[in-house]
C-alpha cells in the first residue's frame, strides 16, 4: 500500500510530506523531483524504479504524489489522489500552491485521518468536517458522547451522513449534466458519438431522508434485457455513489439511497445509442498552393427553437507558418491567436434551428522546407440548457423521512462539450 | 461549502533550532489560548516538511504535550512520528502521555494514541503499545477497533514473531466476524498485508467466511469494499457452484462509482471464472464486464491508463468482453500520450475484418500527428493490421505508400520495417512497390529500417535490375554500420551473388564483404556467419543457393498474444502495478507475493491445461495459523505452493484452437477467423511475438512505448 504521500509545487519544492511506512526515507522526494518535476518529457503517470513506484496526478500547479514499495492497487492509489483533491477543494475552495501552504497543518491532520499505514480510510467529506476543523478544539472539552456519535458515523453503514442535519426549508437540487464526445471524419461520417453523463445532486434535507429516484419510463440500462422499443433511452452502463444500494438496483432497477448532506455525484452513466448531437458542424478547409488556406465553416443548432446554445467557442487550427488570417463572421467574434495557432470564434448564443457561418483566408509565409500540416481537428465547446443528448429525463425524486416534512425538488439539464467535440476536415 | 481560508503560508520559512527553542520557552509563560505555542509548532512542522532536521527540538516539543489543545497534540504527534524512531533514548518521556491517551474517555483520542504509537517502531514504544492494543482490539467503540486492526499490521511489520506471540493474528481473525463493517474491512486489509509477507502467516478464506465478508461489503466504505473484494482471491472454490454463487454476488459491485472497486471486482470475477463450467454464466459475466470497463474511460486520465493496460490483458483472455467496442478506443486529439499509446494497442487487438476499414482510417489519422513515438506506433500498427487481416492488406499497403510519400524520415523508416514483414506474409503480392521503396533509400538512417530495406534488396535482387548498384552503395559504409545492419548486408550480398553468379560485379562485392566480415570485424556472430557463407559458397554454390534462398516460414500474428497460462496468472493481479507493466510482481518488486491458480476439482479443464504453478523463493514458516473461521480444516496448515504436477500432455501451441469450440470456448478470435492450419504456423518466426511484452523483440525505437519498471536488480537505497 501507499508508503508515502507528497505534494510538490511546480518547482519541485515539497509542500506536504508524510511517510506512512518505514520502508522509505524522506529523501525519496528528491528522486521524484529529478525523475518527474524536472523532466520535460514525462510519458506516464506511474514511474517504477526498482521496487519503488511513484504515482502522480497534476492539479493546477501541483503534483499530488503517492509512493509505494509493493505491487500496489494502481486504481486505488489514483482514486485516492483524486479523493484527496476533492476533499481539499471542499475544505479550502481551491487546490493550488497558495491554499496548500495556507492550510498545511490541516492537511497533515486530514491525511493522518484518511490514510492509515497506507490504507485509505473513511474519506467522506461530510463526516470529516464534523471532527477535523480549523477551529481550536480543547481536547478536554470534547464530550465523549459527542465523539462517540462521530466515531459511529465514521465507521457506520451510512458513513457519509450525519444524523442531526436540520434545515428550515427542505430542498433538493438535481443537475443532469451530459458531456458529448464527438469525433467526425473529414467526410462527415460520425466516427464516434457518445455521452458521458452524471447526475449531480445538492440535498438540503433534514434528518435521515430515504430517497427514491426515477428516470425515463422507457429506460434500458442493460443491453442484454433490451425490450425492443426504439424510442427508449439506452444507457450502456451506470455507476453510483457509495450511498446507492447496489443490490436493490440490481434486483429491481430502483435507485434508492440516503443522500449525503450537500453536494455529491449521485450517478454517472454512458450512452452511445440515439445520441442527439446539439450542433452540426460542416467544415471545408482547402490548402491553396503553399501560401493560402481557405476556411468555410457552418455551425447549426440542431434542437428546438425554444432552447439555445450558449458560450459557443469554436477553435479552428491554422498552419504553423500562418502570418495573418482574414475572418468574416455573421454572428459572434473571431480572432486569430498566433501563439496557439488557432482562430477562436466565439458565439455567445445560438438559438435552436439557427445557423452561423465562418469564412476565412489564412496567409502563410513560404518556408523552404514545407512541413506537412498535421490538420488538428476543429474543436467546439458549448452549453445547452434544458437539453440532454441522451434523452434522459428525471421522472421523479421522492423523499421519505420519519418527520414527514414537505420537500421541494428542482431539476436542471445541461448538455455541454469542452475539448470533446471534434471535427476533422 | 465551508471555505475556511487558512493563513499559514507565512510559516513556510526556514528557521533555526535555537530560535524555535527560545520561542517555545518564551511561550511557557503568558500564552493566552496557546497562540504562541501553536505558532512555533506550525513553524516547526513547516520546517519538517521542507526537510530541515528538527529532531534536536525533541525535548522542547514534547513539553507541549501538556497543552489541552487538540491541534497542538496532533502537531506534537506528527513530530514524534517523524523523529521518534531516531530518539530511542528520549522517547520514554512521552510514553506516560501516550498511555494516558490510550485510556482517554474520548474514542477519537484513544485511536489517535495507538495510531501514533504504532508509527514509532522502536521496542520501548511497541512494548507499551502491546498491552494497550490488546484492549483496543476489543474496545467498545468501532472506530478504535478499526484503528487497532491496522495497528496490528504495523506491529507485525516491526516484529513478526513478537506480534504472533502476543496473539494479535488470532485477534485479527476474530475481528473478521465483527458486527461493524469498517472494522471487518480493516481487519481484512491487515491480514492480507500479513499474509502477503514472505515471512507472514498463511491467510486463506473458507466459503462461510467469504460469504460473511461479502455480506459486509454493503456497509463498508468504498476502500473497505476494495480490501474485502481483494481478499476473495484467498478463497479457493472446491465446487463450481461455490464459484458461481460468489461471482453473482460480486457482479453487483460493477456499478460502483469508484474505479478501484470496479477493477477489483473484475479481478475476482476473472479469477472465479477459472473455476466455472457453466458456459451461459461465463458469457453472462463477460457481457456484464464490458460496459463498466468502458465507463472507466470517462475517469481521469490516470485511471484511464490503468484501465486501458488492464483491458489489453483482459481481451486477450476473454475476447468476448469488448468484442464490438473498438470505437470507444479511438484516440481523442487531446488525450495524454500514455493514454493514446495504450489505446492504439487495444485498437489493433480488436481489429478484424468487419472493422478493419474504420481502424485503418483512424491509424492513418494518427500517423500525421506530432508525437514521434505515437506516429511510429501508428504506422507500425498499420503494418500489423495488414498482416493480421488479409482482406485489409491492400488498403494498408496503399496507406503505407501514402505515408512514405510524406518524406517524414521516421514515418518512412517505420513503414519500411513493416513492409518487409508484409512481403513475407503475402509472398508474390506486393513486390511491385519495391521501386518506390528504393527511392527512399537515402532517408533510412536507423539500423532496424536500414536492415529491413537491405533484406528487401537482397531477397528480391532477382527482380531489380539495379540491385548490384544499390548494394554497392550500401556496402560502402559497411565497417561503420551497427552489427544489425552488417549482418543484413552480409546476407544480402550473398543472396545477390547467388542470383547473379555470372556477374563479376556481384562476385567482387560478395568477396569484399566476406573479407570484411571475417577479417576486419570484431563481432563473433558476424565473423562466424561470414565464414559459414564463405565455406558454403566455396564447397557447393548450388546447395548454398538452396539453403540461403530456402522458403521462409510464413508470418502470422498468432503468437502476438501472451501465453494463456501466463495470462491467467497475470490477471490475478488485475488493477495493480503488475497489470500495468504486464509482468508478475515478484519479478520486479522485492518481496512481492506471486500468485497462481490453485488446482482443485472445480478448476476447469482449460485453465488446468495451462496452469503455471507458483515458484516461490521462500515458503511461509511453519509457525503459521490456519485460515480464519470456525470451519477451516486444520489440515490446510502451511500448504505447499502447489504439488509439482506434471502438466497434462497437450499440443502446446494449438491448445487454444483445439478446444475453442469446446466447453470453455473463449470465442477465440484468431481461432475462428483464420483457418486452424495457418494458426498452427511457425510462431517462433513471428517478429511480432512478444511485442507487447517487456523487452520484447520489438526493436530499438519501438520498445520505448512499452511502460516498464526501470532498474533491474537492485533497489533504490534511501
Amino acid at each position: 500500500m501507499i508508503s508515502a504521500f507528497f505534494i510538490f509545487n511546480q518547482k519541485g519544492e515539497v509542500l506536504i510530506s508524510r511517510l506512512y511506512r518505514t520502508d522509505l526515507k524522506r529523501s525519496i522526494a528528491d528522486v521524484f523531483r529529478i525523475q518527474v518535476v524536472s523532466n520535460s518529457d514525462v510519458r506516464s503517470p506511474i514511474i517504477t524504479l526498482g521496487s519503488t513506484s511513484f504515482f502522480h496526478v497534476r492539479v493546477n500547479n501541483l503534483y499530488i504524489v503517492a509512493v509505494t514499495k509493493c505491487n500496489a492497487n494502481a486504481a486505488l492509489v489514483f482514486e485516492f489522489c483524486y479523493r484527496f483533491t476533492s476533499i481539499a477543494k471542499s475544505y479550502f475552495g481551491k487546490v493550488d500552491e497558495e491554499s496548500v501552504k495556507n492550510n498545511f497543518v490541516l492537511i497533515y491532520e486530514l491525511i493522518d485521518e484518511i490514510v492509515d499505514f497506507g490504507y485509505p480510510q473513511n474519506s467522506e467529506i461530510d463526516t470529516l468536517k464534523s471532527y477535523i476543523t480549523t477551529e481550536s478544539v480543547m481536547s478536554t472539552s470534547i464530550a465523549p458522547e459527542e465523539s462517540s456519535k462521530i466515531t459511529t458515523q465514521a465507521t457506520g453503514a451510512i458513513s457519509w451522513r450525519r444524523g442531526d442535519v436540520k434545515y428550515k426549508k427542505n430542498e433538493a437540487f438535481v443537475d443532469v449534466v451530459e458531456t458529448v464526445n464527438l469525433s467526425m471524419s473529414a467526410k462527415g461520417t460520425i466516427l464516434r458519438a457518445d455521452v458521458d453523463g452524471h447526475i449531480q445532486m445538492r440535498a438540503y434535507l433534514s434528518g435521515t431522508p430515504e430517497c427514491k429516484f426515477g428516470l425515463n419510463d422507457k429506460l434500458v440500462i442493460d443491453k442484454n434485457d433490451r425490450t425492443g422499443a426504439s424510442d427508449a433511452v439506452e444507457l450502456d452502463d451506470c455507476r453510483f455513489h457509495q450511498c446507492v444500494r447496489l443490490n436493490e438496483f440490481d434486483a429491481s432497477r430502483t435507485i434508492s439511497f440516503v443522500p449525503p448532506d450537500g453536494e455529491f455525484e449521485l450517478m454517472r452513466y454512458r450512452a452511445t445509442t440515439n445520441v442527439k448531437l446539439p450542433l452540426r458542424v460542416v467544415a471545408t478547409v482547402n490548402e491553396i498552393g503553399t501560401t493560402k488556406v481557405s476556411y468555410d465553416i457552418t455551425v447549426k443548432a440542431n434542437f428546438g427553437n425554444k432552447l439555445s446554445a450558449t458560450n459557443v467557442v469554436v477553435r479552428i487550427p491554422t498552419p504553423l507558418n500562418t502570418t495573418n488570417v482574414d475572418c468574416k463572421v455573421a454572428s459572434g467574434k473571431a480572432k486569430y491567436v498566433p501563439a496557439e495557432n488557432v482562430v477562436i470564434w466565439k458565439i455567445p448564443r445560438i438559438q435552436g434551428g439557427q445557423e452561423c457561418t465562418f469564412t476565412a483566408m489564412a496567409e502563410l509565409t513560404s518556408t523552404t522546407t514545407r512541413q506537412v500540416w498535421t490538420r488538428p481537428p476543429i474543436d467546439v465547446d458549448f452549453q445547452v440548457l434544458m437539453f440532454t443528448a441522451s434523452g434522459l429525463i428525471v421522472r421523479f425524486l421522492k423523499v421519505f423521512e420519519k418527520s414527514n416534512y414537505h420537500s421541494i425538488k428542482w431539476v436542471r439539464y445541461l448538455t455541454k462539450a469542452s475539448g470533446t467535440y471534434q471535427i476533422r476536415y | 461549502m465551508s471555505t475556511q481560508a487558512g493563513q499559514d503560508a507565512k510559516f513556510f520559512q526556514r528557521g533555526k533550532i535555537q530560535e524555535f527553542r527560545a520561542e517555545l520557552q518564551a511561550a511557557e509563560v503568558k500564552d493566552k489560548k496557546f497562540v504562541k505555542r501553536r505558532t512555533v509548532l506550525k513553524k516547526i512542522v513547516a520546517n519538517i516538511t521542507m526537510g530541515n532536521d528538527m529532531s534536536p527540538l525533541f525535548p522542547d516539543v514534547v513539553q507541549c504535550l501538556g497543552t489541552p489543545l487538540l491541534e497542538i497534540k496532533k502537531m506534537v504527534y506528527l513530530f514524534l512520528v517523524s523523529y521518534g524512531k531516531s530518539k530511542p533514548d528520549q522517547i520514554h518521556m512521552v510514553i506516560p502521555r501516550f498511555l494516558e491517551d490510550c485510556n482517554d474517555r474520548n474514542p477519537l483520542i484513544r485511536a489517535l494514541a495507538i495510531r501514533t504509537m504504532s508509527y514509532i517502531p522502536i521496542p520501548v514504544v511497541t512494548e507499551a503499545l502491546t498491552e494497550q492494543l490488546r484492549h483496543c482490539l476489543k474496545d467498545r467503540d468501532p472506530y478504535v477497533r478499526k484503528t487497532a486492526a491496522i495497528c496490528v499490521a504495523k506491529v507485525y511489520t516491526a516484529d513478526p514473531r513478537k506480534a504472533e506471540k502476543a496473539g494479535f493474528v488470532e485477534m485479527l481473525r476474530d475481528l473478521l466476524l465483527d458486527p461493524n463493517a469498517t472494522v471487518v474491512s480493516n481487519a481484512v486489509a491487515a491480514l492480507t498485508e500479513i499474509g502477503d509477507r514472505p515471512d507472514g502467516v498463511f491467510f486463506k478464506l473458507n466459503l462461510s467466511i467469504a460469504n460473511k465478508l461479502l455480506a459486509a461489503i454493503g456497509e463498508s466504505s468504498e476502500w473497505g469494499q476494495i480490501y474485502i473484494l481483494d481478499s476473495l482471491l484467498r478463497f479457493v472454490p472446491e465446487r463450481h457452484a461455490d464459484a458461481e454463487l460468489l461471482a453473482e454476488r460480486v457482479l453487483i459491485q460493477l456499478s460502483h462509482a469508484n474505479s478501484a472497486v470496479v477493477l477489483t471486482a473484475i479481478k475476482i470475477l476473472l479469477y472465479l471464472m477459472n473455476y466455472m463450467e457453466n458456459r451461459k454464466l461465463i458469457d453472462h459475466i463477460c457481457k456484464k464486464m464490458g460496459p463498466p470497463l468502458v465507463t472507466l474511460l470517462s475517469s481521469g486520465p490516470e485511471v484511464q491508463y490503468v484501465a486501458l493496460r488492464n483491458i489489453l490483458l483482459i481481451i486477450q483472455r476473454r475476447p468476448a468482453v469488448l468484442r464490438n467496442d473498438v470505437k470507444v478506443f479511438f484516440c481523442k486529439y487531446n488525450d495524454p500520450i500514455y493514454v493514446k499509446l495504450a489505446k492504439l494497442e487495444i485498437m489493433y487487438r480488436l481489429a478484424r475484418e468487419e472493422n478493419a476499414k474504420e481502424v485503418l482510417a483512424e491509424l492513418q489519422e494518427y500517423a500525421s500527428e506530432v508525437d514521434v513515438d505515437f506516429v511510429r506506433k501508428a504506422v507500425r500498427s498499420i503494418g500489423r493490421l495488414a498482416i493480421k487481416v488479409d482482406p485489409a492488406a491492400d488498403l494498408c499497403i496503399k496507406a503505407l505508400l501514402d505515408l512514405i510519400e510524406t518524406n517524414v524520415t521516421y514515418v518512412v523508416q517505420e513503414a519500411v520495417i513493416v513492409i518487409k514483414d508484409i512481403f513475407r506474409r503475402y509472398p508474390g503480392r506486393y513486390e511491385g512497390i519495391i521501386p518506390t521503396l528504393c527511392e527512399h533509400l537515402d532517408a533510412l538512417d536507423e539500423p532496424e529500417a536500414k536492415a529491413a530495406m537491405i533484406w528487401i534488396v537482397g531477397q528480391y535482387a532477382d527482380r531489380m535490375d539495379n540491385a548490384d548498384e544499390l548494394m554497392d552503395d550500401l556496402v560502402y559504409t559497411f565497417l561503420e554500420e551497427p552489427v544489425e545492419v552488417q549482418l543484413a548486408l552480409l546476407t544480402a550480398s550473398v543472396k545477390l551473388f547467388i542470383y547473379r553468379s555470372k556477374s563479376e560485379k556481384a562476385k567482387e562485392l560478395v568477396h569484399r564483404v566476406l573479407k570484411w566480415a571475417t577479417e576486419e570485424v570484431d563481432n563473433p556472430d558476424l565473423r562466424d556467419r561470414g565464414f559459414m557463407y564463405w565455406r558454403l559458397l566455396a564447397i557447393n554454390p548450388t546447395v548454398a543457393g538452396e539453403i540461403v534462398l530456402a522458403e521462409k516460414p510464413a508470418i502470422t500474428t498468432d503468437s502476438d498474444r501472451m501465453d494463456r497460462g501466463a495470462l491467467d496468472q497475470l490477471l490475478l493481479h488485475t488493477g495493480t502495478l503488475g497489470s500495468i507493466y504486464h509482468k508478475n510482481p515478484e519479478t520486479f518488486i522485492r518481496n512481492a507475493a506471486g500468485r497462481a491458480l490453485t488446482d482443485t476439482p472445480a478448476l476447469n479443464a482449460n485453465s488446468r491445461a495451462v496452469l503455471v504453478p507458483l515458484t516461490r523463493n521462500q515458503l511461509p514458516p511453519t509457525v503459521s495459523i490456519p485460515g480464519p473461521g470456525p470451519n477451516e480444516p486444520r489440515a490446510r496448515k502451511a500448504e505447499p505452493p502447489l504439488p509439482a504436477k506434471p502438466a497434462p500432455p497437450l499440443p502446446t501451441n494449438g491448445a487454444d484452437d483445439a478446444d475453442a469450440g469446446g466447453e470453455d470456448g473463449e470465442n477465440d478470435e484468431e481461432g475462428i477467423l483464420s483457418p486452424p492450419v495457418a494458426a498452427q504456423g511457425d510462431s517462433a518466426a513471428d517478429p511480432y511475438a512478444g511485442l507487447d511484452q517487456l523487452g520484447g523483440l520489438g526493436g530499438s525505437g519501438y520498445s520505448a512505448d512499452n511502460p516498464r519498471p526501470k532498474g533491474e536488480e537492485e533497489d533504490l537505497l534511501f
